[in-house]
């Protein structure tokens, strides 16, 4: 392999494709990515974009000050392939966001290039 | 196997140092303190002690100036670091290492400084983005570990209809507890209304949920059960004690309304031969007030989704069914970064039938649970006086 998957999953995103692993060992979709799949030990992992649906699992609103940028989301969503990541809920007020919402991808962060964020599903 | 090593060590002495602000003093002086009168409680010289158990939240290499600075000579050292829970998970490794006569008296301490030193919370979670890096959260800004444990109460209310009602019964039965216990840092009286109109941080968590920062120190000597009963103090037998990990971040937990606790607490009770049922008070790592609730439910006190309505009508408060966190918790006697030394302390000291007005009549069984990181690392051990051994 060229670069560690952590790299290479932030490399992928600095190029705009938000992609997650899958085993082919077992079968098991991984998130975060990994050297070996967490599921069965095997080092056999390959990389695919996921459909970018998901489900909301939790989420919380952090409290900020206005003059420090406000209040956000964070939210934990289950992908339709399986894994939960973190995330930020854009295109809705982040204490609209409710748990089982169906959410799907929106966007990379624009600037750092490190988040992946999620809008409600039907949004776009 | 485990269930052999029941009853067969304990805990003969323990000390705290430097409670709330020790201003003007080093961690290490503050552990110090706490590990003198520890082993002085324990009727025992500091040149008796011949093991170690320690952890820092900022020094990875903790354990060389503690040995360094209190001229230990010891033949046992464990410092393995797993958060908050630590001092509750070293018992299992010291029950081992004085079992197998590695050694013959563990020192377990901790000292913090975290409220007073220029290394304060704030740096030390500034300084752990590029330590400790969590690279797939740490983008989306979660208060850390504060988000993690509001998405787990989020996901709870959710689930099982918990309330906000219920987290504050847990805030307020802590606080009820705390005006029993001199050595308590928050003591005044806190209403319901106070609860509910405190600062929101991280939904459903406010800054009423959330447990103190202090300064403060802490240490427990251990030995073998047959030299425990020459010693002058009343012991705390270690019956069972057992750790489990499922992960460390919030969102690589296979759930956040389950925890590790279930496997931890199962392990622990099956080693030390008794069920929740039996005990008769308990010391539940509340870093936060949703700890409380996930904890009675995994450590068996209630059916998993029945910790809200368990803590509601005074039950985990004095004069309920079931005394948890006597000695204020978390949220209102001490939290110093990690808390796991001070609720074995308290449930000794219940043991021993000194805790004055929060004393449980006749305590002979105590659990004491330790959590850290972000719901990540659950410990449990099960603690009994003298009448509960075989």
């Amino acid at each position: 392999m060229d670069t560690g998957p952590q790299t290479k999953y932030f490399s992928l995103l600095a190029d705009g494709h938000f992609q997650i692993q899958g085993c082919e060992s077992c079968g098991a979709c991984i998130f975060y990515p990994r050297v070996i799949c967490p599921y069965c030990g095997s080092d056999r992992l390959y990389w695919f974009k996921p459909e970018g649906s998901a489900t909301v699992y939790s989420t919380t609103v952090v409290r900020r000050d206005r003059e420090k940028g406000g209040d956000y989301n964070v939210a934990l969503v289950d992908l339709v392939e399986g894994p939960r990541m973190m995330t930020s809920i854009k295109g809705i007020e982040p204490d609209q966001v409710k748990i089982g919402m169906k959410v799907e991808f929106h966007s990379i962060d624009t600037e750092t290039h490190d988040a992946v964020y999620f809008q409600p599903a039907g949004n776009a | 196997m485990v269930k052999e090593l029941r009853g067969k060590t304990a805990i003969v002495g323990i000390g705290q140092a430097g409670l709330g602000k020790a201003e003007g003093f080093s961690e290490v002086e503050i552990l110090a303190e706490a590990a003198r009168l520890a082993v002085a409680d324990a009727g025992l010289k500091m040149s008796d002690i011949d093991g170690i158990t320690t952890a820092s939240v900022t020094a990875p290499m903790w354990a060389m100036p503690v040995i360094e600075y209190l001229g230990l000579n010891t033949s046992f050292i464990d410092s393995t670091m797993l958060g908050g829970s630590s001092f509750v998970a070293h018992m299992l490794p010291a029950i081992h290492a004085l079992r197998s006569g590695q050694c013959n008296a563990v020192l377990v301490c901790y000292g913090s400084t975290q409220r007073t030193s220029s290394v304060n919370r704030a740096t030390i979670a500034e300084v752990r983005r590029s330590f400790d890096p969590q690279p797939y959260e740490y983008p989306y800004n979660p208060l850390s570990p504060l988000s993690t444990y509001a998405l787990a109460a989020a996901r709870h209310m959710h689930e099982y209809g918990t309330t906000r009602d219920q987290l504050t019964d847990v805030v307020l039965a802590a606080r009820s507890w705390a005006q029993r216990n001199p050595d308590a840092l928050r003591r005044q009286p806190l209403s319901r209304a106070e609860v509910e109109e405190s600062k929101m941080i991280s939904d459903p968590l406010t800054v009423a949920d959330c447990c103190l920062v202090n300064d403060g120190a802490g240490a427990y000597v251990m030995v073998r059960a047959d030299r425990a009963e020459d010693l002058p103090q009343k012991s705390a037998y270690v019956l069972g004690a057992a750790t489990h990990v499922w992960g460390r971040q919030g969102s690589s937990l296979p759930s956040l309304t389950e925890t590790a606790a279930k496997v931890s607490g199962e392990r622990a009770f099956e080693m030390a031969g008794v069920k929740p049922s039996d005990i008769d008070v308990a010391e539940l790592y509340d870093a936060f007030s949703i700890n409380t609730i996930l904890f009675l439910e995994d450590l068996g006190f209630c059916p998993k989704g029945e910790g809200g309505r368990f803590v509601s009508d005074g039950m985990i408060a004095p004069g309920g069914d079931l005394p948890v966190n006597t000695n204020g918790g978390g949220l209102s006697c001490i939290h110093p970064g990690m808390y796991g030394i001070f609720i074995t302390i308290e449930a000794v000291r219940q043991l021993r039938g000194h805790r004055g007005d929060g004393q449980i009549d006749g305590a002979e069984l105590a659990l004491v649970h330790g959590n850290g990181g972000s719901l990540s690392s659950q410990s449990t051990a099960i603690l009994g006086a003298e009448s509960t051994l075989w």
